[in-house]
């Protein structure tokens, strides 16, 4: 094995060199000018980022431990814009008094969940995935209580942290049942070795259980809503974009390359939790008034639609799940840019804050709408594109019902958004939020999802490069 | 660029120009000037259709153009006309422009008011020249959603209610619509090498009848939905009477004809064997419309509910006779939707102008406004004759073929259907009648009333514009009977096909 090999793992070699210099740059700065850390930090990975798109070396290390494939890279690239939208998001929140002092601590802790979402990824054994699962939830339930001087953030880090203990103790569980009936955890010796008996099937329950928390899949998603609320937007807009698209994306890999032979198994699993997960989340967000639980709940939701993608183990339906994440990463971080640039400026972050907005914040309102829209899935943003690819790729393989059921489910998740909308266009209010002037990072980060969120749809070019990379079982 | 694109591409520009536009008194003039724009594209592609026409051209659709858009899932944006959308697009046009006079004194966030209601007119402009089932789709979503904004904002009374109920029922039968899409896709070729969402070549292959099955009720409720078809139809007064005049008259003239259009060009066209079976459920369901509609006009007093329940008995008279499924009832279809389409929107349009003067819609709050303001009385006199189907303005045209369409059936329950259908002629009468004694003739009751002005100059150019058009096509119906009726050949075709009457 020479050193070359190692370039495989260009992506999280990348990203530790640059938690490594971003914690070098806070020993050496100037303490007066620690706002200086968030501009260096963003620039570097904006290198990063780019970095990312030159083509890259596939195979395996680690006598297959690692593996590197273009799905998996194009994942990564995707994660990592995402992550740039995240960081350019919070410079301004970062500029706050109470938060210059760590700001170094920031960027080191999110992109230490980021290497470890990476080589969740990149897993082709289940050890490495389980390292990786946990490098990538720990610095987050830290993050979470990042505002420490608030109880409800320390008490959203501490919710983080026993809910995911507990998931991964289920994951693990699960785990060691696979291994006890096929003696191996490389995924490919578990694929060829795994047969149909119960035990089996009982590891690949527990196994999908643990998965389930991660993506918060109705019935474990009771952590999600508290957990939103009480983190700071800019960590939020994170776990539910970058968290949950990454855990998606492996689980989707698992099922399709490890556990084809179950497939009857898990596609009835997948139906019921699916149906569960966006009739549920729906119904909960229409109750909801505080605009972060809402995004929660229609995440959860959300994430009820991925799984029309996962059920029918077709290439089809990859290719759609990895589009929709796209989308939906620029369309979720667009609606959480504007919670947040308001919360920050304003402090507010109720629906009914948000009457009359129109008239004083039109550019705003108008970003807010967008994204809402492309989260209904209404065209001609991409997220319609997105949700359309999905329900196709469920009803290639028969899944009429379950299409019939999501769609029903947009219509419900039109009507929340649209309360949103009635909101910010039709209500009056006696104390609108003052119009105000956001910060010049926090309008790139919104030109950046609104870009995303109208181009990806018209350019066909990006679903047909990610079909191409996608395979099925 | 094609001419067909152009009909989209001529309202995008004009809400980017309006956009652009710093004094907000420019911005109906911007908007007039495209949409006139847009009306003598209309007049020209007419000609441009039946000179090619004319000259032999005999596809089934002319002007095609197709792009290659997803290849994976080979989605095209395809647009190509026949006839029927020719006249579609007319009528569309002719009433966006009458909209956009009519809504002239909008005051209130006047850019927002003109933006939304183009992008409405974007979508239902696409829709029509759409020959790919997935674009169409996209359009006719798009088509949707600006009704939430204006309906809510600029609308009247239970203006949040009513959005809401619109929007989510009309999105609830796209709902039943993308299922049956997808359906029509994944059965779209035989060995499933070849799927395709284009019409033309899916009706070139027979869908296997149990798939039929699931699927031609799913698509037909979908556009169903939109056409006011009983008992979903409850979106409608509600919404129409809500809406500010443009978008009633919008809404009611044009976009409850997608239901129509798409119900026959998609459902029936490309699933005619189901259709076949099926329709005598969706005809009883048409029957209840026409009558339960023309019956829920009486009890009215609001002169836009009337109206609306109006809606829902013409649109229900225009599914009811693409149920019929013969050449002569579907030639009655296409003229019914053209002419309540203008008749309509005449409607809500005089129906506005008299709300701006008087500020009441109810009847008997109004009387003898003939002699006070002469000129919108008589057009709305002319619009009331026309509805009832007055020989020499277009409803009478239109009706009368569709029952003659209708009584070509021998079968017992299709001529009960028709009677019963042909009945809603007489309710009419009474309730068109009835409002005109009330609200025009007689002594004025209020005195409020005697000063009232006329009708304003932009608000002629709206009412004139579209009491034209309706006398054009009584006084001249056969062009348009022509030009539709050629276009029907193949979709008759495959019908008698499978089932020679």
């Amino acid at each position: 094995m020479s050193l070359g090999t190692f370039l495989i793992m260009r992506h999280e070699l990348l990203l530790i060199t640059a938690a490594l210099l971003v914690l070098i740059a806070e020993l050496f700065w100037n303490p007066e000018k620690k706002k200086g850390i968030s501009h260096f930090s963003l620039i570097l990975f904006g290198v990063i980022t780019i970095i990312g798109f030159l083509p890259s070396p596939e195979g395996s290390i680690f006598g297959g431990m690692y593996v590197s494939s273009g799905t998996r890279l194009l994942m990564k690239n995707i994660l990592n814009i995402g992550t740039l939208i995240v960081f350019i998001q919070s410079i301004g929140w970062l500029k706050k008094e109470e938060n210059v002092e760590k700001v170094s601590e920031y960027f080191l802790l999110l992109i230490s969940t980021l290497v470890g979402m990476n080589f969740m990824i990149s897993a082709g054994h289940f050890l490495i995935f389980y390292i990786g699962i946990e490098l990538a939830i720990i610095p987050i339930a830290a993050l979470a209580a990042y505002d420490r001087y608030k109880n409800k953030s320390a008490e959203a880090g501490i919710k983080l942290i026993l809910s995911s203990a507990l998931s991964s103790g289920i994951l693990l569980y699960g785990i060691s049942m696979i291994y006890g009936t096929t003696g191996t955890l490389y995924f490919n010796e578990v694929a060829a070795l795994f047969g149909n008996t119960n035990l089996q099937i009982l590891g690949f329950i527990f196994f999908f259980a643990g998965m389930a928390f991660k993506i918060s899949i109705v019935p474990f998603h009771l952590w999600t809503a508290d957990v939103y609320e009480g983190s700071p937007v800019n960590i939020t807009s994170y776990l539910s974009v970058i968290s949950k698209g990454a855990s998606v994306f492996i689980l989707m890999i698992i099922l399709f390359t490890v556990f084809p032979v179950i497939i009857a198994t898990w596609q009835k699993t997948i139906f019921v939790v699916s149906v569960l997960t966006m009739t549920i989340g729906n119904l909960f967000a229409i109750r909801q008034q505080n605009l972060k639980r809402f995004l929660a709940f229609s995440s959860i939701s959300q994430a009820g639609y991925i799984l029309l993608g996962m059920i029918g183990g077709n290439q089809l339906g990859m290719a759609s799940i990895i589009y929709y994440i796209l989308v939906y990463v620029f369309s979720n971080l667009g609606a959480f840019g504007v919670v947040a640039a308001i919360s920050n400026a304003k402090g507010k972050e109720n629906i009914d804050d948000y009457n009359g907005l129109y008239h004083t914040n039109p550019k705003l309102s108008l970003v807010m709408t967008l994204a809402l829209f492309s989260l209904a899935g209404i065209p001609p943003v991409a997220g319609f594109f997105g949700k359309f690819f999905l329900f196709t790729a469920a009803a290639q393989k028969g899944f009429y019902l379950l299409v019939f059921i999501a769609v029903l489910n947009t219509i419900i998740s039109l009507y929340y958004y649209l309360l949103v909308v009635k909101a910010m266009f039709i209500s009056k209010s006696d104390t609108p939020i003052e119009s105000f002037k956001s910060d010049i990072s926090t309008r790139i980060a919104l030109g950046i999802c609104i870009a995303g969120i109208v181009l990806t749809g018209f350019a066909s070019i990006i679903f047909e490069v990610i079909r191409n990379l996608s395979f099925g079982v | 660029m094609d001419i067909l694109s152009l009909f989209v591409v001529i309202p995008v520009l004009t809400i980017t120009a309006i956009l652009f536009l710093k004094d907000t008194r420019q911005v109906r003039l911007v908007s007039a000037f495209g949409m006139g724009l847009q009306l003598l594209m209309a007049a020209l592609l007419v000609f441009l259709y039946l000179t090619a026409r004319h000259a032999g051209n005999s596809d089934e659709m002319l002007f095609i153009r197709d792009y290659l858009w997803f290849k994976s899932l080979n989605i095209h944006y395809a647009v190509g006309v026949d006839g029927i959308s020719v006249a579609m697009i007319a009528l569309t046009s002719l009433v966006v422009f009458a909209g956009i006079f009519a809504s002239w004194e909008v005051e209130f966030l006047r850019k927002e008011f003109f933006i939304s209601l183009i992008l409405l007119a974007t979508g239902v402009f696409g829709f029509f020249i759409s020959i790919d089932l997935f674009t169409m789709f996209l359009f006719y979503e798009l088509a949707v959603i600006p009704m939430y904004l204006l309906i809510g904002i600029w609308g009247s009374g239970p203006k949040e209610y009513s959005a809401m109920k619109l929007t989510i029922m009309l999105m609830g039968g796209s709902a039943l619509l993308l299922v049956g899409l997808l359906g029509i896709y994944f059965n779209s070729s035989p060995d499933a090498t070849k799927l395709t969402f284009n019409i033309l070549e899916i009706s070139k292959v027979v869908i296997p009848l149990p798939a039929q099955r699931i699927f031609f009720p799913l698509t037909f409720l979908g556009f169903g939905v939109l056409g006011a078809l009983f008992p979903f139809h409850t979106w409608s007064p509600d919404g129409h009477a809500s809406a500010p005049t443009a978008v009633s008259m919008l809404h009611a003239g044009v976009l409850m004809k997608l239901g129509g259009y798409g119900a026959f060009r998609v459902a029936i066209f490309l699933m005619p064997e189901a259709a076949h079976e099926l329709s005598w459920i969706f005809i009883i369901l048409t029957s209840i419309s026409v009558v339960y509609g023309a019956f829920g006009a009486i009890a009215q007093k609001d002169l836009k509910y009337i109206n609306a329940y109006s809606s829902v008995s013409h649109c229900g008279l225009v599914l009811f006779a693409v149920l019929m499924m013969n050449q002569t009832a579907m030639n009655g279809a296409i003229i019914q939707m053209i002419s309540h389409g203008l008749m309509t929107a005449l409607f809500f349009a005089l129906i506005g102008m008299l709300y701006g003067r008087t500020h009441t819609r109810l009847i008997n709050e109004m009387g003898g406004l003939m002699k006070v303001i002469p000129f919108l009385s008589v057009c709305y006199v002319i619009a009331g004759l026309a509805s009832l189907g007055l020989p020499g303005l277009s409803g009478f045209v239109a009706e009368m073929t569709i029952f003659v369409g209708a009584f070509q059936h021998h079968e017992l329950f299709y001529r009960i259907v028709t009677i019963m259908a042909v009945s809603s002629i007489v309710i009419t009468a009474v309730y068109i009648l009835r409002v005109i004694a009330i609200l025009l003739l007689g002594p004025t009751t209020n005195e409020h009333f005697e000063h009232l002005p006329d009708a304003k100059w932009f608000e002629k150019i709206s009412v004139i514009t579209l009491i034209g058009a309706v006398a054009a096509i009584g006084l001249v119906p056969f062009w348009l009977s022509t030009m539709i009726g050629t276009s029907l050949h193949p979709i008759i075709n495959k019908i008698l096909a499978l089932n020679p009457f």
